[in-house]
């Protein structure tokens, strides 16, 4: 999916140059003009009829005790905020908001440093950068389920490959070190961890799994801000004789902020209509249900169009929100 | 850290010293250690994935792990491959993701043409519109698209996945293929004007395969979007038959012979079937995806 929402922003940006009042005048402009309605008008109609329009239904759905399955008892009724007053008291649909917020901030962060590290390293003079650049499109390119399926085989609690690596592998690699070998081999557990099982640790595994699923889109979008700052920044940074870490501080992190600014909104809203890594590796359950997983619940398990509506208006009003909020970072950002 | 931000240019300050001071050297071991870290994070699972699948079935289990089996076992493959339900999922979604690219291509070809190179009253709007499609997540309608399937007997069919899928490759292409559009040289189309065609003829006859690594990039990156897409496709099909099911949510459901067996060697074969096709698709053109996916974010 975040291959689609990475071109968003920047439509806004690149609309800018484009001249607004493009009234033709003259008939062979009109006959253009004809002709370009004509072009425009079956994508238009389609995103209407498949997206618009639902978009329409699901906020009246959102008011009423629709149900799929014919019409609920006593026909179809206006509820009012009856759906949301229901949900916004309701512990586990909190609890599922909570959950996405966890997840989001959890994951766009780590992939944001990592995005950060990747993308540096690529943007440096070494080797195997380029094998590396096609290297990270491997993740990029496996299946979210797939990803998902795969890394919950390797978190497996009694023959994972982690486990594994957690408990015997990297131990027994440092425990020959003379003198300071042994502690570090310490740091490691002494037994096997429970990735999938233990409730504390689950939001904090498909956190991880998302992290590697979705850091080389991460690492893809900073590459391309990198590489449009100027060599002469940093010919400057180096006369003034500033390390490569103040370099790093002082000139490369603010002329990335634009990049990193787009980066973040379309992971952001990515990450938090999350539901297929939470519903591949734990299922429906209420410890790590999102918010996505709780409105397709309520429609699928529950039959509830109705509540299910108003959980997705909820999800499209915070996603709007955040829209929000990032738009204005980027405007406060261009002064 | 200190090497990671070596884009500045070789100067000649550089150059003068070349005995390594015992920081440069710690320095440069970093650098590669994280560089092979990195190496191993994103390739190890796939590889782990593979070898997986080509290990016997009963040595899943095994612990300490065997990192480097030393023979190799068809059997999980084998099964995949003559599991009719996997098979029948995997037809299906070769169908559906195929014939939404086709369908957002063509439309959105046309629509991306307009937007792009004419100049037309409501252009700005709807080109909002569009891409406040894209922003949208796919949630906010799976209520209203199932009600309306159901009503109109689509329920657990391919036709109900390729239309709905419609819902974000279409604005996809629109917006990706309008930016080609528009960076294209506008004297080629006039010469056309000049030489009597309509400008629809200069759309098909010039423009058209111009915009050709165009369509290519954007039809992968929508067929990949298409064949991953999970949510619609576990909503909107049954898991009872496989009329319509994709391959996403059989793998999310895959099993095993019985349901005492462990079904990770099998589950491991099918995610390698489905993985390896979109791969070798995104090494072979890995510089159009590169250009593709963040053509629109540099320009900001």
């Amino acid at each position: 999916m975040s291959q689609q929402a990475a071109q968003v922003p920047t439509a806004q940006v690149a609309t800018r140059g484009v001249p607004t009042s493009d009234v033709p005048t003259s008939s062979w402009g009109k006959a253009r003009e004809r002709l370009a309605w004509i072009l425009v008008a079956p994508s238009v109609l389609v995103v209407t009829l498949v997206a618009l329009f639902p978009l329409a239904q699901s906020i009246w759905f959102s008011f009423t005790n629709a149900r799929l399955a014919g019409t609920p008892r006593g026909g179809l009724q206006f509820v009012n905020i009856e759906n949301y007053r229901y949900l916004l008291t309701n512990d586990d649909f909190i609890r599922a908001f909570w959950n996405t917020v966890v997840f989001t901030v959890g994951s766009v962060s780590i992939e944001t440093v990592f995005g950060v590290v990747v993308a540096l390293l690529i943007n440096s003079q070494f080797k195997a950068k380029g094998l590396l650049r096609t290297a990270i499109l491997v993740p990029w390119a496996i299946p979210t389920v797939v990803s998902s399926r795969l890394w919950a085989y390797m978190f497996n609690g009694q023959y994972g490959v982690l486990n594994d690596l957690l408990t015997i592998r990297l131990p027994n690699m440092f425990d020959w070190i003379p003198f300071i070998g042994p502690s570090i081999a310490g740091i490691f557990p002494d037994e096997k961890v429970a990735f999938l099982a233990s409730p504390n640790l689950q939001m904090g595994t498909a956190i991880a799994v998302d992290v590697w699923k979705t850091t080389p889109f991460m690492a893809l979008l900073l590459l391309a801000g990198l590489q449009v700052i100027p060599g002469d920044v940093y010919e400057a940074a180096y006369v003034d004789g500033a390390s490569k870490w103040q370099q790093f501080w002082q000139h490369t992190l603010p002329l990335l902020r634009p990049a990193l600014l787009v980066a973040l909104i379309f992971r952001t809203l990515d990450a938090f209509r999350v539901f297929d890594v939470l519903w591949v590796m734990f299922g429906p359950i209420t410890q790590t249900r999102s918010l996505a997983i709780a409105a397709q619940q309520a429609l699928v398990d529950a039959d509830r169009l109705g509540r299910a509506s108003a959980a997705s208006v909820i999800i499209f009003l915070c996603i709007g929100v955040l829209v929000l909020v990032y738009t204005r970072l980027v405007k406060v950002e261009e002064g | 850290m200190a090497t990671i931000a070596a884009t500045t240019p070789r100067t000649q300050a550089t150059a003068r010293r070349r005995t390594f001071s015992a920081r440069q050297i710690v320095g440069k071991a970093l650098f590669w250690l994280l560089v092979v870290f990195i190496f191993l994070y994103t390739l190890f699972p796939f590889y782990w994935a593979v070898v997986s699948a080509l290990k016997p079935p009963e040595s899943i289990g095994q612990f300490p792990v065997n990192y480097w089996p030393t023979t190799i076992d068809w059997s999980s493959l084998q099964y995949v491959f003559e599991n009719q339900g996997f098979l029948l999922s995997l037809r299906n979604s070769v169908i559906i993701s195929v014939s939404t690219v086709l369908i957002a291509l063509t439309l959105g070809a046309f629509a991306a043409y307009a937007m792009g190179r004419m100049r037309f009253r409501g252009k700005n709007f709807t080109l909002y519109l569009i891409l406040s499609m894209t922003m949208f997540p796919q949630i906010a309608i799976l209520g209203a698209l199932f009600q309306t399937i159901r009503r109109l007997n689509l329920y657990n069919t391919m036709p109900a996945l390729i239309v709905t899928y419609l819902t974000f490759t279409l604005p996809f292409t629109v917006w990706v293929l309008s930016n080609f559009f528009k960076a294209m040289p506008g004297e080629l189309e006039e010469s056309a004007l000049v030489d009597g065609s309509t400008p629809f003829q200069a759309f098909y006859k010039i423009l058209l395969p111009l915009a050709m690594p165009g369509l290519i990039t954007t039809g992968l990156l929508a067929f990949i979007a298409a064949w991953n897409e999970f949510l619609f496709a576990l909503t909107f099909t049954s898991t009872g038959d496989f009329r319509a099911r994709t391959v996403q949510p059989a793998i999310a459901s895959f099993s095993g012979r019985s349901q005492f067996e462990e079904p990770w060697g099998p589950v491991m074969a099918a995610s390698v079937v489905v993985t390896v096709p979109l791969v070798v698709l995104v090494l072979i053109f890995q510089r159009k995806i590169l250009g593709g996916l963040t053509a629109g974010a540099v320009k900001g």
